[in-house]
Parts: structure tokens; sequence; C-alpha cells
């Protein structure tokens, strides 16, 4: 019985080896063709590109482009890796600390695309974005995220205001007709949706950086573009005056207790939105992408119907204008070793038509000009004229500063949320940090 | 007198070859070891070696380190609140994993190890944590602890009972602690139950038959026999579970990082901060270097004033 066993699994692995012999060769004879059709092509030149788009559909819009471009330039081959947002990160870490990174890659622009370009790890492409003006396409305050001391290292695609999504139903519900424009209004409301047994608002606080936007347009609100001007440029501080106030009127918010159950460790892909997307909450602090993301996680079904959008509020006596936003975008950066064919590439890829396509799979607000026509709902125009409009655009904080900066910020914020650390705690901590990395 | 220089020659001969042989065999020893010590190497020694020199630096990761702090960075580190706050939190793990992983699982494997009437399923039940991976484990009770009770399992159940609220356990920072190690253990405990399972065998029945002969009961067999036959089991295992208490990353990192506001940080999750999401890798290397040798502090101290544990003889 045994004896049969052991034979049997002999002849198992030897079949199986004869397998791999031959599966070998064929792998041999295929490399061999590919390399024989490549000899014929003059000078062929490879461009990897890294998007982080994970829907299935954003992710075509990639491949069919750059089959388009391969196509028309044989000698190119576009080698194309989607990541996952969190995992493109990591990954991003470990290429440039090995000085070797990709082509063309996403980026957020800002103070991590400083950083790579400060080491050189990024290729300057001001004078391709100069020919041909092809600068000039751009929507001007969005391309200068991409840059950084006069020189241009990438181009944006995407650019957007973070503002509050809500629930016209349980609004309605609550008996609230107009939503909130200013700080104290939003506090009212939110004790109105709690007696009316609604959760007010949902956030993902476990991810951090949610919870960050609503101190972030505090301050923008509070101390406006002089306040936060002056203390980047350290002739002020991010401990002064606005900053702390931003702080105390997020604890008042918080006082309220208007989060959902456990918002604490909520993230906002797997909760928050969720969350929100089936009622159980009437409002969330979100950029852009909110729209998209209500949309691919709702269970109930017609959350586009109930959808209403409005800015930031204004706090009373603050600096800024109502109209000024705190924002972002995605676009992308061009690696150091980058070949002339990857920025020719980038350029097909942020053409009018490509940006289009991009608006109407909800994947972007377009930057390029012309391109406007594509955004499909209402709700994302009013985004996009918000944007469009912004008399003061801030970007994120934990983009535009440092990486360094930004973690900290993200992590003391949690305190607030937490009750766990005070107003002035907070803005000291942020302030040390950005002494520590820009003094 | 010939036979005399004949037989030294002889003798001195089997010397030389005696002392040829113990080279020859030394040297294949040596070569032996030879791969494994190469990757011992590259991937720990000279690392370690290269964490040591990063740490003295304030180093982003690109390019070479040229901002030379000195010991600026551990003095930082020793007067962080946020590190001593991790650093209890480890050893909380430490002494929770001790007192209640290490107990269950001898109780346990009491149970399972000897007759019972489906000893095997339960053997295998109890065991099946500890083979899924670190992610899987954190991800699936991410989903039990949701604080919404329509979606989390758990407060599902005990909104059941009536006047019990549903719990926000890895929201909440005098919860999520806590909650962690219910994960912990419950994907550990399988392990240790093994080890004293094979312990165990090890235990002739006939010293326990004899304690039965005079007299002694089940409860008294157990403390007076077997578990004092298990003490080598025992120390192993313990040593075993406090270095992996000392070192649990994965399971907290993906169910918390470390929050919130840093309730659940653990000296892996501060240095993976810093390091990887703050890209201090300077900072990031001393707190490394930090962990290094309180781990190997706690080995050392182990080994040198408890008994030695079992596999080192």
């Amino acid at each position: 019985m045994k004896k049969i066993l052991i034979l049997t699994l002999i002849a198992a692995f030897m079949i199986s080896m004869l397998f791999l012999g031959t599966s070998c060769k064929e792998e041999e004879v295929a490399e061999e063709e590919v390399a024989e059709e490549e000899e014929v092509v003059a000078e062929p030149v490879t461009v990897t590109f890294w998007h982080i788009q994970t829907v299935e559909e954003q992710a075509a819009l990639w491949e069919e482009l750059a089959n388009e471009y391969m196509a028309a330039n044989p000698n190119v081959t576009i080698d194309i890796t989607g990541y996952e947002n969190e995992n493109f990160k990591a990954k991003m870490t470990t290429v440039m600390q090995g000085g070797d990174p990709p082509d063309l890659f996403q980026s957020w622009g800002g103070g991590t695309m400083n950083e790579y370009a400060e080491a050189g790890m990024l290729k300057d492409i001001t004078s391709f974005l100069e020919k041909d003006s092809w600068k000039d396409t751009f929507a001007i305050g969005a391309l200068n995220a991409f840059s950084y001391q006069g020189k241009y290292y990438g181009v944006p695609r995407d650019l957007g205001m973070v503002g509050f999504w809500y629930n016209t139903e349980l609004f309605a519900d609550a008996g609230i007709d107009n939503p909130p424009t200013t700080w104290e209004e939003l506090l009212e409301d939110c004790q109105t949706l709690k007696d009316a047994g609604i959760t007010p608002i949902a956030v993902g606080e476990g991810d951090k950086w949610p919870g960050a936007f609503y101190w972030e347009y505090l301050a923008t609100r509070i101390g406006g573009e002089d306040a936060f001007n002056a203390a980047y440029a350290r002739e002020g501080s991010f401990a002064d005056e606005p900053f702390i106030e931003a702080g105390e009127k997020l604890a008042e918010l918080v006082a309220i207790e208007p989060f959902q159950a456990g918002f604490l460790a909520a993230l906002w892909e797997a909760d928050a939105s969720v969350t929100f997307a089936n009622r159980d909450a009437a409002m969330i602090l979100q950029g852009q992408w909110g729209a998209a993301q209500f949309a691919s996680v709702d269970t109930i079904g017609g959350i586009d119907d109930v959808l209403g959008w409005f800015p930031f509020p204004m706090v009373e006596g603050g600096a800024g204008n109502p109209g000024d936003a705190v924002g972002g975008g995605n676009g992308w950066n061009v690696g150091k070793d980058a070949p002339d064919a990857a920025v020719d590439f980038l350029k097909y890829i942020s053409s009018v038509d490509s940006q289009i396509a991009q608006a109407e799979l909800g994947m972007a607000l377009p930057v390029v000009k012309g391109s406007e026509v594509g955004i499909q709902s209402d709700m994302l125009k009013l985004v996009a004229e918000g944007t469009a409009n912004a008399e003061y655009f801030q970007l994120y904080y934990d983009q535009f500063l440092p990486a360094a900066v930004g973690s900290v910020i993200n992590d003391s914020v949690q305190g607030i949320f937490a009750g766990t650390l005070t107003p002035e705690e907070v803005a000291h901590a942020i302030e040390d940090s950005v002494a520590q990395e820009l003094d | 007198m010939n036979a005399n220089i004949a037989k030294n020659n002889i003798s001195r001969m089997s010397l030389v070859k005696n002392k040829f042989e113990k080279l020859k065999s030394r040297s294949t020893v040596l070569l032996f070891l030879l791969p494994a010590i190469v990757l011992f190497s590259i991937f720990l020694i000279y690392p370690i070696f290269r964490s040591v020199y990063y740490s003295l630096f304030d180093w982003k990761g690109f390019g070479p380190a040229v901002d030379f702090v000195g010991l600026g960075n551990f003095i930082r580190i020793l007067t962080d609140e946020v590190f001593l706050k991790a650093l209890v939190n480890g050893l909380i793990i430490v002494v929770f994993s001790l007192i209640i992983q290490l107990p269950l699982a001898l109780m346990l494997a009491l149970m399972v190890g000897r007759k019972l009437r489906g000893r095997g399923f339960f053997r295998t039940v109890f065991f099946m944590p500890y083979i899924l991976s670190e992610v899987i484990t954190a991800i699936m009770w991410i989903l039990i602890f949701n604080a919404d009770p329509k979606r989390g399992f758990l407060n599902a159940i005990i909104t059941l009972i009536p006047g019990v609220k549903a719990q926000s356990w890895l929201g909440n920072t005098s919860l999520v602690l806590p909650a962690i190690l219910v994960v912990l253990t419950w994907k550990y405990f399988g392990f240790h139950m093994l080890l004293y399972m094979a312990g165990l065998q090890n235990i002739p029945v006939e010293t326990e038959e004899a304690a039965v002969i005079d007299g002694a009961n089940r409860y008294q067999t157990i403390t007076h026999v077997t578990i004092p036959l298990l003490a080598g089991t025992i120390r192993t295992s313990a040593y075993l579970s406090v270095l992996g208490s000392l070192q649990v990353f994965a399971l907290v990192w993906i169910m918390t990082k470390g929050g919130p506001v840093n309730a659940s940080e653990l000296m892996s999750t501060y240095m993976y901060r810093f390091s990887f999401i703050r890209f201090e890798l300077g900072y990031g290397s001393a707190v490394a270097i930090v962990m290094l040798l309180i781990s190997l502090t706690i080995s050392l101290l182990y080994r040198r004033f408890l008994v030695q544990p079992d596999y080192l003889g």
C-alpha cells in the first residue's frame, strides 16, 4: 500500500517536472520573439507609469490611453502599474530611498513633492511646459501646486475643495430649511439634528486627516491667508492666536458630541462614508471624491437624490473670506531618469479629451481648460465653481507642509476630537514640528 | 627498543592525524555554517550597525545623512511622553499575556492533551487562530469590533442584553488596549497550548499514577506533579511570550495605527510612524536601537535570573 503511494508520488513528481521543463521552454521562445520584434524598431523606450486608480473603469482609462499612445509611437512601451493608495505610498518610500523613482507617477504636489525635488529625485519639466504653450492649457492655480522654487516637476489632473456633503432629507426631517452659513449656525443645526434623534456628523477620525480638515478650515476662516503665510514664512507662528482659536472652535463642536459612535476609530472609506451614504448621519466634511465614494458604498440606493453640498461655514469676526477654500487634488510627477517620451506621454494623458473622460468617470475635477463640460453631477459643478472662484486656495496642510509636520497636525488634532489635548497644546505641537522642519 | 620507536611513531602519527581530522571536521562545520553566517550578517548584523550610524543623524531617508546630532535623538526619545506611553503599553501587553494567555493555554492543554472525547477537534479549533495571518486576523476583528450594532458582531450580541449599550471598542481610549489584548490572546494561546501539549507528552503516566495511588486527588496531581514537571516548557513558553509581546506590530498597526490618540501605541508602531510616515528615519533608527536594547536586556535578564529555557539545555 505504502509502496504504491510512494510510486504514485514519484510518478506525479516526474510528470510535473516534465511540464515544468516544457513550460520554461515556451517562455524562452516567447521572450526571443519579443526581442526580435523590438530589434526591428529603432531606439526602444520604456516608460514606467504608476497610478492609484483601483476602480476598474478608471484604471481601464489609463490602459486605453497607453495603448493608443503605444500604437502611435511603436518604439515606446508604457509599463503600467496600478497601486492601492496606501500601498503606493509605502512603495514610494522604498523606491525613493533606493534612488530609483518610476518615470511617471501619482503625486499630490506640495511638501512631499518638494522633499523629492530637494533630494534630486524628480525631473524638471519647465522647458517642456513652456514649449508650444502647454503650460497655458492648465488652470494656473492648480499647476502651481506642482512647482517648487520656480521649477515644475509635474502637472495636475484634478483639483477640488473640501466642503460639507449633507443629506437633504435628514435636514428636512429635523426641520432645517437652509444649510448653515456660520459656525454658530452649524453648532445650532447639530443640536437640532441631535434633538431629532439624527447623528449630525460622520467623521473618519481613525484616518486622522478627515478631522484635520476641520482644524485647517477653521484656521483658514479665522486667520485667513495672512496668518498662514506669516507662520509658513516664519514671520509668525502656528501657535499664534488664529491657530489656537481654530482648536477652541473645534472643541466647541466636539463638546456637542455630534459624531457617530466609534468615530475615533472609524476610517473614511470603510466606515464614515458608509455611515453617511446609508443615511445614518446628516453631514460629512470631505473633498471632491466624496460623491463617487458615497455612490459606491450606498446599499439603500439613490444617495445622489438626497445629496447636498455647502461650503465650510464662516466664523464670525474671522479674517478669511467666505470664498477661501481648503483643498487639493491629484496629478503626476516625473521621475529623475524619465526619458522625453515620458513627458510626451504625460502631455498625451493631460489632453482636454482625457480630462473630459476623467471627469465623466468621476475621478477628477478637471484642471485643463475646456474640460469642465465633463463634470456630471450638479453637486460636483458646485464644488468645481467654488474651487475655480476661490480668492485664496489653501492646499491641505498635510500635503503643503513637510510630511513630518503633516503627520503631527493629523495626530495632534485627533487629540481635540478625543478631548485629550487642549487647543494650545495642539498649536504648540504643530509649531514645534514646523520650527524643526522649516527654521 | 625498535618496537618502542615504532610505537611512538605510530602514536605521533595518529596524533597528527587526529589534529588533521579535527581541523577537517571543523572546517566542514564552518563550511556548512557559511551560508547562514553570510545571510545573517547581510540582513541582520549589517543593518543593525547601519541603524546605529543613522540614529546619530537627523536624516529624512533621501540621500546621504549629513546632519549630525549625536545622541540628540536618544534624548528626544526618552523625554517623549508618547514613547514612554508606548513603553508602558508594551509592558502591559507583556504582563497580561503572561497572566492571561499562558494559564489559559495550560488549562486547555491539560483538557485536550489527555483523554477527552473529540480532543482532536478541539485541538484543531484552538490552534486555528495561530495559523491565520496577522493581517486577516486584524481585519476580521475590526469587523467584529465595529461600533455600530448594525454592522459589528460583538455589539450586535451584547445589545441583545437589555440595558447594555453598544461600545466603541477600538474608538475608546480606555477600551482599545483591552480589546487588543483579547485579540492577541485569541491569536496566540493556541501556540502556547501546543507547546504545553508537547510537554505533557513527555511526562510519564506512571508518575501521575503513583501520585493517584498515594491518594492525591486530580487537583493535587496537577499542581504537585504535572505542573512542576512541565516547568521547563512553561519557562520556554513564557520567554517566547515576552519576546513576542514586545514585537507585536502588524496586528496593532492595522487595527488602530496606535490610536486613538496613542492609546494603543507600542514601541513598534511608534517607530514605524516616525520612520515611514514622518520620514524621520534618523529618529526612527534611534527608536529601533532603543527597542533592540530593551528586548536584549529583558532577554538576558530572563536567562540570567530565571532558569534557562528548556531548549538551551
